[in-house]
């Protein structure tokens, strides 16, 4: 006589009911590949407003004539600020070099100038957590402090449109993500209630023959645990080939775009287990209690 | 071993399953429950599984107070009986010795164990050389044979069977019977509901009459009272 692990039990479902089994599988897959591409979505767009964040950064610019020791004692002293990444002195000449490289339109005017109008300043790039409106104005305001330093500028119009895009994104994200989520529970959760009604009669057999309710649990777990692991990765296929196509169909501008890390994808596996083993244990225990 | 005291069932719809129903049934006993569908056998075969609690009264099973068992203490009054039903609720995707080795292997028995007692159990109802059958492949009489072993696997001390010649022929439904009886003659209550009154005449069995939720006829009721 074959002796039934709840492992072969869970296993032997999928061959009695290969269509159901299937329907579940793809359930829990299309539920997580919507979730998924919204993710995909959203973490390419972080991404974008991140390297569009990286041009934060805070100008000073320096009187003409200040020491020289003067200015490296500032350097020194902006470097250490918390908030600072990255400073660098552009002198006069480097900024008349700069102008004439980049402003092509007023090459000839730069060319015959007897006396360099242009100052030196301190370009400070902000640390990724500071490069918002708050940190770069509380930056510009201890810069502005050094009575060497004439004028002080960051932009404060679009960083403050930057912090407003950043924190609109946050919160569609979230709340996006999270209706995506709760649909994908309730479809995965009736899917597998059909399943469970299926076996209702099975369950109420085990019952009745004196069965504890972990003994009935432990199949339906583990069955559970199955879908949700080979319904996430058919949800991070599905990902993987949606945006492969869409790269290439975007050319050049698609090569920017990334896909999950390892970690997101470990992420995206355990919530698919768990909504596997959760809807499983769910409906089980809703039939237990019927039965 | 069952004891009923002033037992009344009042389902979740209003509808009254049982009324001051009392009676004592005692070691070794083989009692019928008789009376027309809707009588109330059904109310009380459920609450000897503890399917069902009263809604008054107190029911006693093998030492269990149903109205107070726990969710844990469920499993383990189950063990201790043997139910049996009209429909066999058999798993279908199981063979006979799987459906049959399933109630062992859900109280947590000695795998080693568990074909041993199957086959012992198999062989009591007349089904060993159907071992490696599977359900749908047996006559209704032989799938019945199946469950009753199935509940004789755990070596019962009460066997409970719900009309369990209802699906049966005539002949079938004989052997059925004659069974249940060998099963009594070795020590095991047996509490049978039947409305087949072909079955329950001259057998000189205790029989006891429901109608409209409540006992109208016990054949048995001075063994009862005298019953410590």
């Amino acid at each position: 006589m074959r002796h039934r692990t709840p492992l072969r039990e869970a296993l032997l479902v999928f061959e009695r009911t290969p269509l159901l089994s299937s329907l579940s599988i793809a359930s829990i897959g299309f539920s997580l590949f919507t979730i998924g591409l919204f993710f995909l979505v959203a973490l390419n767009f972080r991404r974008a407003l991140e390297v569009l964040a990286e041009r934060v950064e805070v100008v000073a610019f320096v009187l003409r004539g200040t020491p020289t020791e003067a200015i490296s004692q500032a350097t020194q002293d902006i470097s250490a600020f918390p908030e600072v990444l990255e400073l660098k002195l552009v002198t006069e000449e480097q900024a008349l070099a700069r102008a004439r490289r980049e402003l092509v339109e007023f090459r000839e005017a730069y060319r015959d100038l007897e006396v360099n109008p242009l100052p030196a300043s301190f370009e400070i790039r902000l640390k990724p957590q500071f490069r918002d409106a708050t940190h770069a104005q509380a930056v510009a305001e201890r810069v502005r402090g050094f009575p060497f330093v004439d004028d002080v500028r960051f932009g404060r119009d679009w960083v403050e449109r930057l912090d407003k895009l950043r924190n609109m994104a946050a919160v569609v994200g979230l709340v996006i993500g999270l209706a995506f989520a709760a649909v994908a529970i309730v479809i995965i959760g009736v899917t597998i209630r059909i399943t469970v009604l299926q076996r209702a009669r099975e369950i109420a057999i085990m019952r009745l023959v004196g069965a504890t309710n972990n003994y009935i649990r432990g199949p339906f777990l583990i069955e559970g645990g199955i879908k949700g692991i080979l319904g996430g990765f058919l949800a991070i296929g599905m990902c993987w080939i949606t945006f492969t196509v869409f790269r290439q169909t975007t050319g050049d501008a698609g090569t920017a775009l990334v896909f999950f890390g390892g970690l997101q994808m470990l992420v995206m596996m355990v919530f698919a287990i768990g909504i596997g083993l959760g809807g499983s244990l769910l409906s089980v225990d809703r039939q237990l209690r019927s039965v | 071993m069952i004891r009923f005291n002033h037992v009344g069932v009042v389902y979740g719809n209003g509808v009254v399953g049982l009324t001051d129903v009392s009676f004592h049934i005692a070691r070794g006993q083989f009692v019928f429950l008789t009376g027309h569908s809707g009588a109330g056998k059904s109310s009380i075969l459920a609450l000897i599984f503890a399917e069902q609690r009263p809604t008054e009264g107190e029911v006693r099973v093998s030492g269990y107070q149903i109205s107070k068992l726990t969710p844990r203490e469920i499993p383990r009054l189950r063990r201790r009986l043997g139910v049996v039903f009209q429909d066999f609720r058999l798993l279908e995707y199981r063979t006979v010795e799987e459906n049959v080795g399933f109630a062992l292997e859900v109280t947590g028995a000695r795998r080693e164990t568990i074909p041993n007692r199957v086959m012992r159990a198999l062989t009591q109802v007349g089904l060993a050389s159907k071992a490696r059958s599977y359900p749908k492949e047996l006559s209704g009489g032989e799938q019945q044979r199946v469950a009753i072993a199935r509940a004789l696997v755990n070596d019962p001390h009460i066997l409970v069977a719900d009309e369990p010649t209802g699906n049966l022929d005539e002949r079938a439904a004989r052997g059925i019977f004659q069974l249940l009886r060998e099963i009594n003659a070795g020590g095991t209550v047996v509490v049978m509901a039947t409305h087949n009154m072909e079955l329950v005449r001259n057998t000189g069995n205790r029989t006891i009459e429901l109608k409209g939720g409540r006992i109208v006829y016990d054949s048995g009721v001075d063994d009862a009272e005298a019953a410590p």
